[in-house]
């Protein structure tokens, strides 16, 4: 349990604060019970780990308010999963609301304010309660300002509190936090005062925390919020190494301390570090630079409506706004003889920038796809008045049949490359998903098109591809064939599919390639080069794959004599609650909490890792607005429940059997084998050749399963693309996605804490989650550690998953919903993740009997792992 | 030597076990309506008020106590499950709960020093739920509303308490807390009865579950409950009805894992059948729990709904020899809880 022993810090939501929300404030005084339990929720939801109740408020009854409010919550379980701080400077509201909380609270605060007597009072009746205890630096003379009072005070109530047996570590004291950089030359040490007491407190005081009320730090600079964030963000960065546990702070207001402008984090860190004589000044007179600077935002942003219509046509392109194309796009229409002409003139012009800007490396992918919506809207305006011309429409530069192929329904990538490809002016035919090779050539006929555009995400859609390729052989085409999606790639194109078609067949590698590609293939002047350099390239890739000697093999016997030898008295205890657990609707507001919002960025091919992408030097901005963009439709999503988050898990007893798991149903009479795949690239040194077995005991053991989906996309996918919205389209698969991905993360974790039980302890940040500092391990059918897709129908069986969670599965064992994920779990604290890479013939006989399959299918089910 | 360190004493050379329930004995006698209520003078009628039966026919309470003794019990709990204001007001018997209550502990004390042989035993005076929830409406449409306030409900406990410590408990058994706000209330009557008595009245808790996910009714996970008790520094804590012993076992697993106090556990006998009836064998139910004790889960162990003596007498043997279950020591963490626990790391 090594993470307990790092030190974590805990915030606590002010937002059911009367002092610190006035919104709440204001609920409370009209007695809006109802409403504030939301704002309770919503604080929950937002990731508050302990919520501060306050009612401390001269017109309110505190009391009532107080256990009303408490025994209001208590009947949420959503919300009463938390602790509750109990907050009030009044004892009486404080042993009324103790006497409401079922869970054991924290009370905040009791201080010697009153002397050694009420102190010590209130502290045994905190002890009779049950409850955790905030000491204010405050004694008879007065609160603490000065480092060595704070220290002094606190070192006294803590020798007085653990004399009458109170448990050190459930003190926590608050050395006041004071408004600095007030004007004041005594204030001007507040800050740093506090910093050094909280170090001084904490090594004074064994197993004593230290919290805060960070509000009122920034007191002097009420009404600019920038000012007001940068110092809270600064004071924390400084304040938790110190020793600080938590703090009293709206969560949401607090910026990323790398984020702040420097200029600002220096000058705010000059002032509460007291790093020089003129800091408050200083800061004074910056913060007047960021007063209001928003409302010149704003009037900057209003500016360009008052430009002429074709360069307001062009800003909107470029920007992706398109609150007023359909008007302006109006307005250019009557100013020009045809309809036609805005396309071709200010429409194209704006494009044209957008493209150069994109070819140029300075716009992004997800402004392109925000400038195509612009694009598609006004288009869609203005061809009514072009088809009452009879006339045709702009001429597009290519035709292009898209799909992703048969067995296959992952589309994001291949909605992206259609809407770069329509923002260049091709003319995009998409097929959609699951497409068979028969629809495809048939498409690609009839509509006379340039070239055709597989895409897919799954390994089995390779050999997919590769049937394409052979029936346009078969059926003597010569269009160019391009290929792209995440499992593919140069190699396999030029090992597998080149071969197969005798025309050109280029593989894409990402969006930003494919306008290039497509330009080319279409240039009387560069195709025919492009072409043959591209089939030079490939043969070569071919020539050296044949010439270079593969990395050696080890048979089968001696990679399994090499087996990983886990140490398997340490195997986890049997689940606490074994069986299968169906889960109708996890809580899509919990989920966003396990967001990994770095696989989200690349796919919108904007690389770097989250949350540093926001402040990335070339696409910071772009990913900044794509993010806004994202928690506005999170917002909705979760709010207006767009989506349906269903899962399944269970866990079965097992036992390893050479390089299968056989798990044995409940019931003891039926049984499944699993077959897992083993390393047999030879190793350097003693690395053992890895298979999932290995984590398993042959005395008996437990495995597991699990399969989560992400329902409901397809009506708001119809009323996107019926807007010609694919930006929205594409941003709600992708966040689906992002939700199939936590919420196999959340699962994992519910698994590990609850269900199966094993690390009950467990208290890990999401960035650690992300990071899989957890014990156990959930590889997942067709992913490296178990390359066979195959796999999936049994654990869809094991799990029931179909009717559980109503994930379906394709022939080609690929899961719909798109966003949906499964796997296997393994719960031994030696399992890793590795990847089985290339088998050997021996292997592969091996596993096809092992399997029940014949060596042909075997064969096709691995051979991204064959040779 | 006080009660507590003599349990503290036993608890570390061997598994300690608890009696069974007295609800079904009873039954058993057959008693008549007019039994029940002796000449106590109550009006209404008194049949199936189990809790009378101290005061009205103590020989058949005495009988019963008797036989978990003979099956090797070494803590015998007082037949006071509803002897409290609240659940006698049911049969206008309140006025009489303090009555029940030193005649239900003084029974107890006398089975125990009859037999004077060595053997440790002690008198756990049983404090139950009472039928009124501090932490839940009964009014759906008013979430807020509740039917007690926590006061009273310290009242309530402090009266049954200080009865059973006066009629000769050696220490108040907290069971079957189905609300977890209920338990810190009766936690905070026996704190402010030993103030009152200037003497140590040693706590036991035992929590029953509602669900196979490991909550009571007030939806408290077993972690989150033993954070928000522990302040009560219980002598034992535990687990009881809920379901069998096959259900509670990952339930007792992990409170093993964190409580530092000694833990007692006493499951029903299965689950009922279709009748109701509870029909696991002794042997089955003694089986289940000896696992408990192989594992080094277990301290304390009893029967709760449809356990017989013969079910203690099966359970006391199949744990003979085995070894306790030793605590684990506290950290130094900061726990809270809401319905789950949270942990801020030391």
């Amino acid at each position: 349990m090594s993470n307990k022993s790092t030190a974590r810090f805990v915030n606590i939501g002010e937002r059911t604060n009367v002092t610190g929300s006035a919104r709440f404030k204001k609920l409370i005084m009209a007695d809006d019970y109802e409403t504030a339990v939301e704002v309770a929720r919503e604080q929950v939801e937002n990731g508050a780990q302990v919520i501060d109740v306050n009612m401390d408020e001269g017109l309110l009854d505190a009391e009532k308010a107080m256990t009303t409010f408490l025994k209001l919550i208590a009947a949420e379980p959503d919300i009463a999963r938390v602790p509750v701080m109990i907050d009030s400077s009044k004892w009486s509201v404080i042993e009324a609301g103790l006497k409401c909380v079922s869970g054991k609270p924290i009370v905040n605060s009791i201080s010697m304010k009153e002397g050694e007597d009420a102190f010590l009072d209130h502290a045994r009746k905190c002890m009779d309660y049950g409850a955790a205890v905030v000491v204010m630096a405050f004694d008879e003379t007065g609160q603490a300002d000065t480092k060595e009072r704070k220290v002094e005070i606190c070192a006294r109530a803590y020798d007085l509190l653990t004399d009458i047996g109170y448990p050190p570590e459930d003190i926590i004291f608050d050395p006041n936090i004071f408004a600095v950089a007030t004007g004041i030359e005594e204030h001007d040490r507040y800050g740093l005062d506090f910093l050094e007491a909280v170090a001084e407190i904490k090594a004074r005081c064994p197993h004593a925390k230290t919290s805060g009320g960070l509000s009122n730090l920034s007191f002097s600079f009420r009404g600019n919020e920038t000012v007001r964030r940068a110092m809270h963000s600064v004071f924390l960065y400084h304040a938790i190494p110190a020793g600080l546990d938590m703090a009293i702070v709206n969560a949401g207001q607090l910026d990323v301390y790398d984020q702040i402008d420097p200029v600002l984090r220096e000058a705010c860190e000059d002032v509460i570090l007291m790093r020089r004589s003129d800091a408050t000044e200083r800061l004074i007179d910056l913060a007047e630079s960021y007063k209001g600077k928003s409302a010149a935002d704003e009037k900057a942003a209003e500016e360009w409506r008052g430009w002429e219509v074709g360069r307001r046509l062009e800003h909107a392109l470029v920007k992706g706004i398109d609150a007023h194309v359909v008007a302006d796009t109006e307005e250019a229409r009557q100013q020009f003889a045809r309809p036609i002409e805005v396309i071709e003139g200010p429409l194209m012009d704006g494009m044209n920038v957008v493209g150069d800007l994109f070819g140029s490396g300075k716009m992004f992918l997800p402004q392109v796809v925000k400038s195509a919506r612009v694009m598609k809207k006004a288009v869609a305006h203005l061809i009514p008045f072009i088809e009452a011309e009879k006339e045709a429409g702009a001429r597009a530069k290519g035709k292009i049949i898209m799909a992703t192929v048969k067995g296959d329904v992952h589309d994001i990538g291949k909605n992206i490359v259609g809407v770069v490809l329509q923002c260049n002016g091709y003319e995009v035919i998409d097929l959609g998903v699951m497409v068979p090779w028969a629809r495809i050539l048939e498409a690609a006929n009839e509509n006379d098109a340039d070239m055709i555009g597989l895409s897919g995400l799954i390994t089995p859609s390779l050999d997919e591809m590769v049937t394409v390729a052979e029936e346009m052989k078969a059926a003597n085409m010569t269009m160019p064939l391009l290929i792209g999606g995440a499992t593919t790639s140069k190699v396999h194109t030029a090992l597998r599919i080149d071969p197969a078609y005798p025309g050109p067949v280029i593989h894409v590698l990402d969006a930003s390639r494919a306008v290039g590609v497509a330009s080319r293939l279409l240039s009387d002047t560069q195709c025919e080069e492009f072409v043959s350099t591209t089939a030079a390239d490939y043969a070569h890739v071919r020539d050296a794959r044949a010439g270079k000697g593969q990395s050696e093999l080890l048979s089968l016997e001696d990679a399994r004599a090499n087996f990983y030898d886990a140490y398997l008295s340490d195997k986890a205890a049997p689940p606490l609650q074994p069986g299968t657990h169906v889960f109708g609707e996890w809580d899509l507001a919990e989920l966003r909490d396990y967001f990994d919002w770095t696989p989200f960025f690349r796919a919108w091919e904007l690389h770097g890792t989250y949350p540093k992408i926001l402040d990335d030097d070339v696409v910071g901005e772009s990913a900044r607005s794509l993010k806004a963009d994202a928690d506005a439709m999170l917002e909705r999503i979760i709010a207006e429940k767009w989506l349906t988050a269903r899962g399944v898990a269970g866990f079965w007893p097992c036992a390893r059997d050479g390089d299968d798991v056989t798990i044995h149903d409940l019931d003891g009479e039926t049984h499944t084998v699993l077959p897992f795949l083993r390393q047999q690239v030879k190793k350097s040194r003693d690395r053992a050749s890895m298979c999932l077995a290995d984590f398993i005991d042959p005395a008996g053991d437990w495995i597991g399963g699990f399969a989560v989906g992400i329902h409901g996309i397809e009506e708001h996918s119809k009323r996107f693309l019926a807007d010609k919205d694919d930006y929205s389209d594409i941003l709600l698969k992708a966040l689906a996605d992002r939700f199939a991905e936590a919420f196999a993360e959340r699962l994992h974790q519910h698994v590990r804490s609850e269900l199966w039980g094993y690390a009950p302890q467990e208290q890990l940040t999401n960035e650690a989650l992300i990071k899989e500092k957890y014990r156990g391990i959930r590889p997942a059918p067709g992913y490296p550690a178990c390359p066979d897709h195959s796999l999936k129908p049994m654990l869809f069986d094991l799990l029931d998953a179909q009717a559980n969670t109503g994930i379906t599965l394709t022939e080609n064992f690929a899961m719909y919903p798109t966003a949906a994920v499964s796997g296997f779990y393994f719960a031994h604290p030696e399992a890793q993740y590795f990847g089985v890479a290339r088998i050997g013939r021996d292997q592969l006989e091996d596993y096809a009997q092992r399997r029940g399959v014949d060596m042909a299918t075997a064969e096709r089910w691995l051979r991204p792992n064959l040779d | 030597m006080t009660k507590r360190e003599e349990f503290e004493a036993a608890a570390k050379q061997f598994i300690l076990i608890k009696d069974g329930p007295y609800g079904t004995a009873i039954q058993r006698a057959k008693l008549a309506p007019e039994d029940y209520a002796g000449d106590t003078g109550l009006a209404d009628d008194q049949k199936g008020n189990n809790d009378l039966v101290n005061l009205t026919q103590p020989q058949v309470i005495r009988t019963i106590c008797d036989s978990y003794i003979d099956a090797g019990a070494h803590i015998l709990a007082t037949n006071t499950f509803n002897a409290n204001r609240i659940s006698q007001a049911d049969y206008g018997a309140e006025g009489l709960v303090r009555d029940i209550n030193i005649s239900a502990a003084r029974i107890i004390r006398e089975a125990i020093d009859a037999r004077n042989d060595g053997v440790p035993r002690f008198v756990a005076g049983a404090v139950g739920p009472t039928n009124k929830t501090l932490s839940l409406s009964p009014d759906v449409e008013d979430p807020g509303f509740r039917e007690v306030t926590f006061d009273e409900i310290v009242d309530v406990y402090r009266e049954q308490c200080a009865a059973l410590v006066e009629g000769g408990a050696d220490f108040i058994l907290i069971e079957t807390v189905f609300d977890t706000l209920n338990c810190k209330a009766a936690i905070m009557a026996v704190k402010q009865l030993e103030r009152e008595l200037n003497r140590d009245i040693p706590l036991m808790i035992s929590l029953t579950l509602t669900d196979l996910s490991g909550r009571n009714l007030s939806g408290h996970t077993v972690e989150a409950f033993w954070y928000t008790v522990s302040h009560a520094k219980p002598l034992t804590i535990g687990l009881n009805c809920s379901f069998g012993a096959e259900q509670l076992r990952p339930h007792v697993q992990l409170l093993s894992d964190i409580a530092d106090s000694w833990l007692m556990a006493y499951p029903n006998a299965g689950l009922p059948n279709d009748l109701g009836e509870y029909d696991e064998m002794p042997e089955t139910t003694a089986a289940l729990t000896r696992v408990w004790a192989e594992n080094g889960r277990i301290n304390a162990l009893g029967g709760c709904c449809g356990s017989t003596p013969a079910h203690i007498a099966a359970m006391a043997k199949a744990v003979e020899g085995l070894a306790p279950r030793k605590r684990p020591s506290r950290n130094p963490e900061m726990h809270l809880a809401g319905l789950e626990p949270f942990t801020i790391a030391a």
